[in-house]
């Protein structure tokens, strides 16, 4: 069984058809590249996936569980995160506070616990302070020094750096990266390459939406590729790189008009 | 009995519908929501009331009195409270709105005092129509209410202003890309917007032969209701929110007890919101 | 440390413990029942402001009732000890419970609205509660409001005088502001605050934003109860005329003037705005304009107020800092 299962998924806004049946797996400790030309229906699968966006046909499962109704704090509850593709870090909160955030699922206190501090909330907020240390040491110098920093005076690629933190704070068994590399550098973006991978190493399996090929290619086990909400093409990045299909949807089927 | 009630009720309705279309004036173009609407529909009904009781002016003067100055307190307004907060998102300008309607009723209760002022009567006749008693001054309120809601629709279809304002309302970006003074504009929303609501209060004050210093607070918000109930967005929607909301008050003073009559528009407004946040005739929203 | 950043515990004992025993040590120095009347009063507006700082302030959700639940709970504590002799020490936690059981029953179906609807949705609740209260003659006695109602009494001992009154107040408030502090500096504090930063964010990881909305409004109004109960036991006179839309305006001016997201905020708000209009008869009649005054003031020159935490009311320009370039950088 793979560890995510897309059957079908059928998304219609109005008259438009976003997605038009939308079927792959995903394998446990798969890096899977999701490309395609703007508009194909990346960011709106992975909307389906983590619970923001009703399907109209089709079903999704991690491991078997169906995600397909559940809403979207369910979904991340079963160990599925995501970055979005604008970034939306919590502006006023610190880098910390982000990854404590992130940890919420895997901390029990609620109103009570937090009034009256019975001796296991102090045990479990420590331990997810040690977690969330460690794991912003995972990004090299960038968020650690700035732990006790407001978001909003982070730069745009240390936001999209702590978005992944969160994301990762929750340990989930699968990833949604939505354009993780957007706005970076060259240098950034190889740096970016390197921490996927880094982050499969952890156990965790990453479904990716980018733009940038050579990220793509590099970090990929495997790409999927959309265009007009349908799958053109599934295979490893070798494959892709000299697909007719693929390079006829990204500029726009000239040949065939040709 | 009933017809009559009706009558009753949808004349007060047109009243409320005066107001309410300010409030989706301002809305719709500005995006913003105002707390002070009801206070200037006080002031202009106190400019009414001068006009009247005290300089004996005929009540066509009155009104126009009563909206010029209303269009003029428009004006400061938007320039001084909300002009600053331009990119402010809608809650800072709602702060403000409340802020400046709790200082125009306090400075109001003391410069008129709190207590019930007289207008005199105007057009005391009542006339058979239908079987039905109507009083002139009924006809006329309706006749009046519905002129200004015509003359709205054809500044907004057919003058260079209006054009602006719809185009302003749509997407202020782009207005703004294709050359709209958007500042103007919201400048003169915001001013007609006023001076409608302040005619809803001269025609108030004459209904009811009676105008007093806290008078906004209620009708500002039946007025919010109705605009909320018909469509934060619609003009069309908020005068039939008006009226309806007129016509089930007058309904449930009569049938059931004068003391529920305001729970009316709060409680239409409530379910609308609960069951149907557009409003009756508005359009889907997008989030605010 | 800036002000909005703190939390009264035991490692900063030394900052907050003097000023709460200058508090405590106000009617031994001040002899005017008038003061302490004044003070009693500054203490419930405490309640008020911190509670409807939980929902306005950390979670988000604007709410503009809160006036209402104040009513509920002084109405619930006002009928109980009048009708059924209910001893204070029932009457307070039974006007927190009802008013806490109407915010959640105002809470579900409505907030799953946002912004402005919210906003509108608690306004409406307010005029109705306003207009039922005024109306339903068989529970409230209608205009005429409901007398008599006993003072606040202690394991039998009446405390009918300010100097005692101000004790007791000063208690609730220290329990108010203990049972908020220890939530915000918790792992329900943090999703209130992901809640409020971004709501699509905060579902993300896993937190339900729709259930931890509802706990903000219920333990908002669980406290606007309980100081509606306080203040029937004070004035010994309740009538709906003190609970509306105004009244709302006011906790909120408070809020906003002291400051939202932050502990001290409200509590500075509160004392400020009870104690400077009392201070400055010589406004007299202007008093309330002043009050608008300073909103406005407050909204133009410095949203945050005096200690709130910045940004909650204020233009969210997208100023995004450079980056830095990073060590590992050659630099050209």
């Amino acid at each position: 069984m793979s560890l995510l299962e897309i059957r079908g998924v059928n998304v219609r806004f109005g008259g438009v058809t976003a997605l038009g049946g939308v079927s792959f797996d995903v394998e446990e400790g798969e890096i899977v590249g999701l490309i395609g030309p703007n508009g194909a229906g990346k960011t709106t699968l992975f909307n389906c996936l983590s619970g923001f966006q009703p399907v109209d046909a089709g079903r999704m499962a991690l491991a078997g569980i169906e995600l397909t109704h559940l809403r979207p704090h369910e979904i991340a509850a079963l160990g599925i995160a995501r970055t979005f593709q604008t970034s939306r870090v919590f502006r006023r909160m610190t880098v910390l506070e982000h990854v404590l955030v992130g940890r919420h699922r895997h901390q029990r206190a609620g109103f009570w616990a937090a009034v009256a501090r019975p001796g296991w909330v102090a045990r479990e907020e420590a331990e997810s302070l040690a977690r969330a240390r460690d794991l912003l040491g995972l990004f090299e110098d960038r968020l650690l020094p700035r732990m006790s920093d407001v978001a909003d005076s982070l730069s745009y690629a240390n936001r999209r750096r702590l978005e992944i933190a969160r994301a990762l704070a929750g340990e989930p068994r699968l990833l949604l990266l939505d354009e993780p590399t957007a706005g970076m550098n060259p240098h950034e973006s190889a740096a970016m390459a390197r921490l996927i991978r880094n982050i499969r190493e952890r156990g965790i399996t990453i479904l990716l939406i980018e733009h940038d090929m050579k990220v793509v290619m590099s970090a990929s086990d495997r790409i999927v590729v959309l265009d007009h909400g349908e799958t053109i093409a599934d295979g490893p990045p070798e494959s892709i790189r000299g697909s007719e299909a693929v390079v006829e949807a990204y500029m726009g089927r000239r040949r065939a008009n040709a | 009995m009933l017809l009559s009630q009706v009558v009753n009720g949808l004349t007060q309705g047109s009243l409320y519908a005066l107001v309410a279309i300010g409030f989706v004036i301002i809305f719709g173009t500005m995006n913003l929501v105002t707390f002070a609407h009801g206070e200037v529909y006080m002031i202009g009904a106190f400019v009414g009331y001068f006009a009247l009781s005290v300089y004996h002016l005929p009540w066509g003067v009155a009104l126009l009195l009563g909206m010029a100055a209303a269009w003029i307190l428009g004006v400061l307004i938007e320039k001084m409270a909300f002009r600053p907060l331009r990119t402010a998102g809608h809650m800072p300008p709602l702060l403000i709105t409340i802020g400046l309607s709790i200082i125009l009723k306090d400075l109001a209760v003391i410069v008129f005092g709190a207590e019930n002022r007289p207008v005199p009567s105007v057009y005391e006749t009542t006339i058979r129509v239908g079987g039905i008693s109507v009083s002139v001054l009924q006809l006329v309120i309706l006749a009046l209410a519905g002129a200004l809601v015509l003359a709205l629709q054809l500044l907004l279809k057919a003058t260079k202003i209006g054009r602006a304002m719809r185009a302003t309302a749509q997407d202020h970006e782009a207005a703004y890309a294709m050359g709209v003074n958007v500042n103007r504009v919201f400048n003169v929303a915001f001013a007609l917007a006023s001076s409608l609501g302040a005619a809803a209060g001269v025609m108030v004050g004459i209904y009811y032969n009676t105008v007093y210093a806290t008078m906004g607070a209620t009708a500002g918000l039946k007025g919010f209701a109705a605009c909320i109930f018909g469509g934060l967005t619609s003009l069309p929607g908020a005068v039939l929110g008006g009226l309806i909301i007129g016509v089930v008050e007058n309904l449930t003073v009569q049938f059931i007890a004068s003391g529920y009559r305001d729970v009316v528009a709060f409680l239409l407004m409530v379910l609308v919101l609960l069951l149907r946040p557009q409003g009756l005739l508005g359009r889907k929203l997008r989030a605010v | 440390m800036p002000l909005h950043a703190f939390v009264p515990g035991r490692a900063n004992l030394r900052f907050w413990l003097p000023g709460v025993m200058a508090v405590a040590a106000v009617p031994v120095v001040v002899r005017s029942e008038y003061v302490l009347h004044v003070a009693v009063a500054a203490g419930i507006y405490v309640i008020l402001a911190s509670s409807l700082n939980v929902t306005n302030g950390y979670a988000g959700l604007f709410s503009f009732g809160h006036a209402a639940f104040y009513g509920i709970g002084a109405y619930t504590a006002a009928i109980l000890a009048t009708r059924l002799d209910w001893p204070f020490a029932l009457t307070v936690p039974g006007a927190g419970v009802v008013a806490a059981a109407v915010g959640a029953g105002l809470a579900v179906p409505t907030l799953r609205l946002s912004g402005i609807f919210l906003a509108l949705v608690t306004i409406g609740f307010q005029e109705i509660a306003y207009l039922v209260t005024l109306n339903w003659i068989g529970l409230t006695r209608g205009p005429m409001g409901i007398p008599a109602v006993p003072p606040p009494s202690l394991l039998g001992v009446e405390i009918a005088g300010n100097t005692g009154q101000y004790y007791l107040v000063l208690g609730f408030d220290l329990l108010t502001l203990f049972v908020i502090a220890r939530i915000v500096t918790s792992r329900v504090g943090r999703a209130f605050v992901a809640i409020r930063e971004d709501e699509m964010a905060a579902e993300a990881c896993a937190i339900p934003t729709f259930r931890v909305k509802v706990l903000a409004f219920v333990i908002a109004t669980f406290f606007a109860g309980l100081a509606g109960a306080l203040y029937a036991h004070h004035a010994r006179f309740v009538s709906a005329d003190s609970f509306q839309l105004d009244e709302t305006f006011v906790i909120l001016t408070m809020l906003i003037v002291g400051g939202m997201g932050s502990l001290l905020g409200p509590v500075l708000g509160a004392v400020l705005l009870v104690v400077l209009p009392e201070a400055s008869r010589f406004l007299a009649e202007y008093r309330g304009v002043a009050y608008g005054v300073v909103l406005i003031a407050v909204i133009l020159l410095r949203p945050e107020g005096i200690a709130g935490a910045p940004g909650i009311i204020q233009p969210l320009g997208a100023r995004i800092p450079a980056e830095e370039p990073a060590a590992d950088q050659a630099m050209p």
